[in-house]
């Protein structure tokens, strides 16, 4: 296989005496989508500040086309082509739909007209056309989802770190979602997505890494995954594996 | 182009002022009001479109008004001339400051406070520095030539005024349309967001504050021209790091006309108070300038500007108004 295109090696970062990652090696291949899931605290979030700059690790470097970018600014790492977004959408509140959209499209069109062009173009792809000239205050969730997968994109990532973009949509809104995910991944935007919502992932994901306090406890395709003891466990506690083990041969 | 047509409007509306046949008094009234409404416009940039709000923004006046006078006085340099490296000064404090605090983190009061700090420091020290005629302040030669850039009449001044705050109103309309200014305006939102989209936030606010500074320290160039004096309370002191952060929130944070129009209502109602007292009411300026703070912070959050579109749009589309207002 190539050089993946982002790569992590015995990555660590701890707050005070708390390990929140604890010397995670993971690879992550391009063109593909990638999932990031792990019971609640497991460290996914603090995994993603890392990669995107908004933490310096404790420990271990990170390597993204080959070169080591480990401490990188966010504002260098997006230059780069490394985008995410926020778990707690982070819009700015008090511009409409297009100048939230149009901060990222101007970091490779410097040209107003260009970016004002790229950034309605994006909002089409996702959806946002008719809310252009809407404050982001005023989106309900589902929009709010949409215009930080907007902005993100607008920055044209070659790597997009999702967190939770599912979280908080109802089923009918998933269903609307799983598509748009794939379609950037057909574009050949690497996806590493953080999510609870399994359905989703088993469908979009073709690698799945499970993080548990810090630690990567297995890797593999979906249904490989989740029927990983080690996994089950971690979500479910200690001896829930034999438990269910159990359950089924009676 | 609507917003340059604009600026374009209301400059050459304001030129025609002295062709009216004003007094010396409102053409004098009008001049300070200009002159406060350019320090503010300096304060705007940073404060308005970057959400930093500065309580120091005497340091970038300050300087301006010190570069002008010592250069003209003790080495003799030509006025215009002078006039220019004094905004220069001003720009070069802001790259000082900026980069010391914003490269350090501070946000917000931290912020506010440490400006505040460094134009204390500023007019302590020039208080005692002999270059800056320490204690007795400076005196610039009366010459009433433009090479000197003095003028017989107050109109010459008062254009001369309006042509920088007409320079300041066109680059705060640039910066509003430009890359710089989109990327400012999502810092002041959400400075985290604006990381992740690739936007140096930290070179970003320097940046802004270098374009604040010199623009404030215009208006202290300006004031020495126009009083030929400065001494380090009227250069350094609170008084103008209060009319450059008043006047924009009143007139409207954030928006290319909001410092000029607050300056002009402010100066008038501070002005009003004094001709109703006579004068016998030494800092009732100051009260009207407080009671007007209270009533725009608690009606109109986004000033005398904001005020106005809402009203606008209250007219205009009084239905759509109606249904925001019980939303």
């Amino acid at each position: 296989m190539a050089e993946p295109l982002l790569q992590l090696e015995r990555i660590s970062r701890r707050f005070g005496g708390l390990t929140a990652v604890n010397a995670v090696s993971l690879a992550i291949a391009e063109g593909r989508i990638t999932a990031l899931i792990g019971p609640n605290g497991a460290g996914k979030t603090t995994l993603f500040a890392l990669i995107a700059g908004f933490l310096k690790p404790s420990g271990g470097t990170i390597r993204y086309r080959g070169e080591d970018v480990t401490g990188e600014a966010p504002h260098r790492l997006a230059r780069r082509g490394i985008a995410r977004t926020f778990q707690i959408v982070q819009s700015f509140g008090g511009l409409t739909v297009r100048d939230n959209i149009l901060v990222g499209a101007y970091l490779h069109h410097a040209a107003r007209e260009r970016a004002l062009a790229f950034a309605e173009q994006i909002a089409g792809e996702l959806g946002l056309a008719s809310l252009l000239d809407r404050p982001a205050a005023t989106l309900t969730v589902a929009g709010r989802k949409r215009l930080e997968l907007a902005k993100a994109l607008a920055t044209e990532p070659k790597l997009l770190l999702l967190d939770e973009v599912l979280a908080g949509l109802n089923p009918s809104e998933i269903r609307d979602m799983v598509p748009v995910i794939r379609g950037l991944c057909q574009r050949g935007i690497a996806i590493v997505m953080i999510e609870h919502v399994m359905q989703a992932v088993m469908s979009l994901a073709e690698h799945v890494f499970v993080l548990a306090e810090g630690r990567i406890i297995a890797e593999g395709t979906p249904p490989q995954v989740a029927a990983d003891p080690a996994v089950v466990e971690a979500y479910l506690g200690h001896g829930a594996a034999a438990r269910l083990g159990g359950a089924h041969a009676h | 182009m609507r917003g340059f047509g604009a600026v374009a409007v209301v400059v050459i509306a304001m030129a025609l002022v002295p062709f009216l046949g004003v007094s010396n008094v409102t053409l004098n009234f009008l001049i300070i009001a200009l002159m406060i409404a350019l320090a503010g416009q300096g304060w705007n940039v940073l404060g308005g479109y970057g959400g930093q709000y500065s309580f120091g923004h005497a340091a970038f006046f300050g300087t301006g008004a010190y570069v002008t006078a010592v250069l003209q006085v003790l080495y003799g340099v030509d006025a215009w001339i002078a006039f220019g490296l004094g905004i220069a000064g001003g720009a070069l404090i802001g790259a000082i400051v900026g980069g010391l605090t914003f490269r350090s983190g501070l946000r917000g009061s931290y912020f506010a406070l440490v400006t505040l700090a460094f134009a204390e420091v500023l007019r302590i020290l020039s208080s005692v520095a002999p270059v800056t005629g320490a204690g007795v302040g400076i005196l610039v030669k009366l010459d009433l030539r433009p090479a000197a850039m003095q003028f017989e009449s107050r109109a010459g001044f008062y254009w001369m005024i309006l042509a920088l705050v007409a320079v300041a109103l066109t680059v705060t309309q640039i910066i509003e349309r430009s890359r710089f200014g989109v990327w400012l305006i999502a810092v002041r939102e959400n400075e985290d967001a604006a990381a992740a989209l690739g936007v140096n936030a930290t070179a970003i606010k320097v940046i802004a504050m270098v374009i604040s500074g010199a623009i404030t320290a215009a208006a202290g160039c300006f004031y020495v021209q126009y009083f030929l004096f400065i001494d380090s309370g009227l250069a350094y002191g609170t008084w103008i790091s209060i009319e450059a952060l008043l006047t924009p929130i009143i007139g409207g944070v954030g928006t290319v006309f909001g410092p000029l129009l607050g300056a002009l209502v402010v100066r008038a109602l501070g002005e009003g108070a004094q001709r109703i007292t006579g004068g016998e009411a030494p800092g009732l300026d100051l009260v009207v300038y407080g009671c007007v703070l209270v009533l725009i912070v608690g009606f109109a959050p986004r000033g005398l500007m904001g005020g106005l579109s809402q009203l606008r749009s209250r007219l205009w589309h009084p239905a759509r108004a109606v249904k925001v207002h019980h939303g």
